[in-house]
Order: structure tokens, then sequence, then C-alpha cells
């Protein structure tokens, strides 16, 4: 079953055994739900029959043997249900292979902050929403939360795990197949909890290292005249209070990093797509879009909207 | 029988009113109305004048009774690293913010300009750092902490819980050696 964000469209390891019991339990619960519906149905049938024989109601116990012996396929099968739960919960709990990627997961009210870690400071970067990884590479997730309990979840990779403020945990993940796999929180966190999604984007090793040595890139000064207008407005407005764009003097840690805004495909953790049109709706009232995000309201003139724009679509 | 019917619903209508007077103190308001962003004109954070006295301009503070608008501000208060000089409101290199000394004035549109326009030795202008509607919240919790709004407004837990912890692991402190004990 293809789909964007779909458990059954496994990628993964870990998914790939998720899907595995999804389909064991979805196929023996449905048969003994037909045979249960059978059975009833042949008690109904039988029990008029008896009736019109003898007007009078029977002794309770003359099923005895069949009722045991349902019973006993109930207990084994239970057993084996959840014996197949506890394997898979351990062949995916395991923990990461040592020669795997490292990053770590952020949960904000209401967008992900992901660090790429590295030995190497200068190969650290972070960004937001959006997660590239290379295929067939462990990757180690590191997951914390900063204000209430989320939970990341990419189902097409692996199963959920919450991120609960002050208790930094740890996952892995791996993608078999090139794809871009949608995640949501899946731990309820608020007004927004339903647009707090991330997307991943799994790709060859080659285009990842590409990706990487990209996004460690800081972006070029601004090159018309209008994006060096953008960048003064940029600024000069209170987005810097929350905003870093690297090579500038805006550092706030408190919003997404916009240094490679324009190399991401969606908007507001995955609540509108990343258009032009859409990121100056987004500046202009955001509360619209996201109601009770933290994003204030920018009241800007239509030509510092414009440059302003042209900036902010320069950071590639 | 007929007049218990209506103290029945007397009861009930009652009840309706005292869970609707709740209502407001719960009111989000996502976007800013024109009055959220009226700004104070000038500000007199004086109490000298020459003449007799003018009544100052009195501004509203759209959030003074409004939960979710001063826990916003409690968050921005942590955000914007006031507790860096004023802490929790006690006070320390800035001054306290839940006393009743106020050195450029306590209301409102005081509070607002000062956090708008810096003050000498220490205070950080925030101008252009924060959108006015933002600078209300946190005039609103800034008042709460003196405990000068309604108390049925304030917000009994925060809707911002920060985590104590910012992703750097406890290490368990060693214990602490007995000071040696002189002879």
């Amino acid at each position: 079953m293809r789909g964007l964000h779909s458990a059954l469209d496994a990628a993964g390891p870990q998914a790939g055994r998720i899907e595995d019991l999804w389909w064991i339990f979805f196929s023996v619960c449905t048969v003994v739900f037909l045979l249960v519906l059978t059975a009833l149905l042949a008690a109904v049938l039988h029990s008029r029959r008896e009736k019109e024989r003898h007007r009078l109601p029977g002794p309770e116990r003359n099923l005895t043997r069949a009722v045991g012996g349902a019973t006993a396929v109930t207990v084994i099968l239970l057993l084996g249900l959840l014996i197949a739960s506890v394997t898979t919960g351990r062949a995916v709990g395991s923990p990461a292979p040592s020669n795997s990627l490292t990053l770590e997961v952020v949960g904000h009210q209401w967008w992900w902050e992901i660090h790429y870690e590295d030995p190497l400071p200068s190969r650290r970067f972070t960004t937001a929403n959006e997660i590239h990884i290379p295929v067939g590479l462990p990757i180690r997730i590191k997951t914390r939360s900063s204000d209430v309990i989320h939970s990341f979840w990419v189902p097409s990779l692996h199963g959920k795990r919450d991120l609960i403020p002050g208790y930094p945990t740890e996952t892995w993940l791996q993608a078999d197949r090139p794809g871009v796999f949608r995640g949501q929180c899946a731990e309820f966190c608020g007004a927004q909890h339903a647009n707090m999604a991330l997307v991943v984007v799994a790709e060859p090793p080659a285009e990842f290292a590409a990706w990487r040595s990209a996004q460690l890139q800081t972006p070029p000064p601004p090159a018309t005249a209008l994006q060096q207008r953008g960048q003064a407005v940029f600024l000069a407005m209170p987005c810097p209070a929350c905003h870093t764009i690297a090579g500038t003097s805006a550092g706030g840690r408190i919003g997404p990093d916009l240094t490679h805004l324009a190399s991401r495909s969606t908007l507001a953790a995955g609540t509108l797509p990343n258009t032009t049109g859409h990121l100056a709706g987004w500046i202009l009232d955001p509360q619209t879009q996201k109601p009770g995000n933290q994003m204030p309201a920018i009241a800007l003139q239509a030509d510092d909207l414009q440059a302003l724009l042209a900036y902010l679509e320069s950071l590639r | 029988m007929r007049r218990d019917r209506f103290d029945q619903r007397l009861t009930i209508v009652l009840l309706v009113l005292l869970a609707l007077a709740g209502c407001k103190r719960e009111e989000r308001r996502f976007r800013s109305s024109p009055a959220a962003d009226a700004r104070p004109g000038v500000v007199r954070v004086g109490e000298l004048q020459p003449g007799p006295p003018t009544p100052g301009l009195v501004v509203a503070n759209p959030f003074i009774k409004n939960a979710p608008a001063i826990a916003d501000g409690q968050r921005l208060y942590t955000q914007m690293n006031c507790a860096g000089c004023h802490f929790h409101g006690g006070g320390g290199i800035g001054p306290p913010l839940m006393d009743d000394q106020w050195i450029y004035g306590s209301d409102p549109e005081n509070i607002f300009s000062t956090i708008v326009e810096g003050r000498p030795n220490g205070m950080p202008s925030y101008r252009a750092r924060l959108t006015d509607d933002q600078v209300w919240k946190i005039v609103a919790y800034v008042q709460s902490l003196g405990g000068l709004p309604d108390q049925s407004a304030l917000p009994g837990r925060p809707d911002h819980l920060r985590a104590k912890d910012e992703g750097v692991p406890h290490y368990p402190t060693p214990p602490r050696s007995a000071p040696a004990e002189h002879p």
C-alpha cells in the first residue's frame, strides 16, 4: 500500500517488522471475527429449531466440549499474538549500529528543530522540519523536547518515539529505498498539534553528500539591490530576535533556522508549501494560517515585503 | 410540583451563568486587533511637572485579565532573557518587578515604554525586537508578578512548561568532601 504517510508502506527494517506484525494481527483478527460471526449465526438458527421441538428450555451445560475447545484456541491464539508482538518489539528496539549518522531532533510547539551532529564542529549544522538521509545508512536519532511532550513518528521508517521534556532518549532508523516520507507529531501537544509535520527525504549517498555540503555553506551576501534591501528589512524587523541566518548578525534560537529556508519544501512545519505567496501570507498574518503559533504578525509595507521575500527566497 | 420544576430550571440557568463567568479569562485572541497595537503616546516617567497636575494618557492593557496572554508573556519573558537581570521578579542585576518601587512608573504604558525604549544603566531597548502585541503580553506578565491583575486571571499552570534540562545530561554531583576540621 503506497502512501506518503503510511505505516503499510515500509521503507526501513524496523518499519518492515512493524508492518509484518500489523498484517499478522489483521489476518488473525479477521479470521477470528468471521468465525465468531459464523458461530453466532449458527447458534441463532439452531436455537430456533430447538425451541420448536421442545417448548421447555433444556439444561444449560450441553456445549461443554465446544466452549472448552474454543477457550483453548483463544488462549493459544492470544499467546501467539503476544509472542509475535514481544519479538517485534525487541527487534525494533535494538540499539543503533556504530557506523550510523547522528542527528538530534528537538520538538517545539509546533515545529521540529534538527541538528546534524559530527565530531568536527565545522561540519555541524541546524535545520528545521526537513530531514535528509542517505539510503542504506543507519541514522541514530537523539530526541528531546523543549516544552511539552511530543512524539516523533515517520510511519514508513519506524514506530513512534515520545519526546519527553527533560528526558533525552534515542532511537535509530534506516531507509532502504529513496523516497519522500512524511512524519507527524503523534502525541497531542497543543492547539497546532495537527500542523506539526516533517518531511524525511531519503536519497542516494552522493546526493545526500551534495545536500549536506550545501547546508554547511554560509549563504552568499545578497546579490541584487532588492535582496540587499530585503536583508536590511530582515535585520531591522523583529525577525532576528528569534531566527538565525548564518553570515548575518541574526542569531536568535527561538524559531527555526532560516539559513537555507528556500531549500526546504514546506513552511511552518508542513503546514504550507514553500512558495512566495504562502511565505508572504505567513510573514504578514501567521495567526490565520496556524492559530496559536508563536510567530507574531509582522506589519510590513508592500515594497519592504517584496524586498524581504526576494532576500528569503535567495537563501538556498 | 410546578414550583419544583421552576426551581430546577432556575438552578440550571444560574449554573450556566456561573460557568460563563469563567470564559473571559481563557479567551484567546490569536490575531491582534488594532486596539492591541495602540502604542502609548508620550509617556510621563516622573512625578514632577510644572503647573497644575494634568491627567496622563491612559492606555488599557488588552491582556491584563487574560490567562493565555499572561502565560505567553511568561514564555516571552524567558525567551527574551528578562530573567538574566530581573530574575523571576525578585531583581538582581536589574530592579525587582514584584515590589511597589517603580523607577519609571508602574502603569501599563510606563512598563510598555520601558521595554520598548530601554532605560539608562542597563535596560536594553526591545524596539524592533518584539512586536507591540508581544510587549503587551510581557507587560501583562510583569504586572502579574506583583499581584496587580485580577487573581482570577492568573494561570494556575503556565501553558509553557519549560524543560529544566536543555539536553545536557545530568551527572550526579560527587558528594562534597567534608571540610577538614581544624584542631
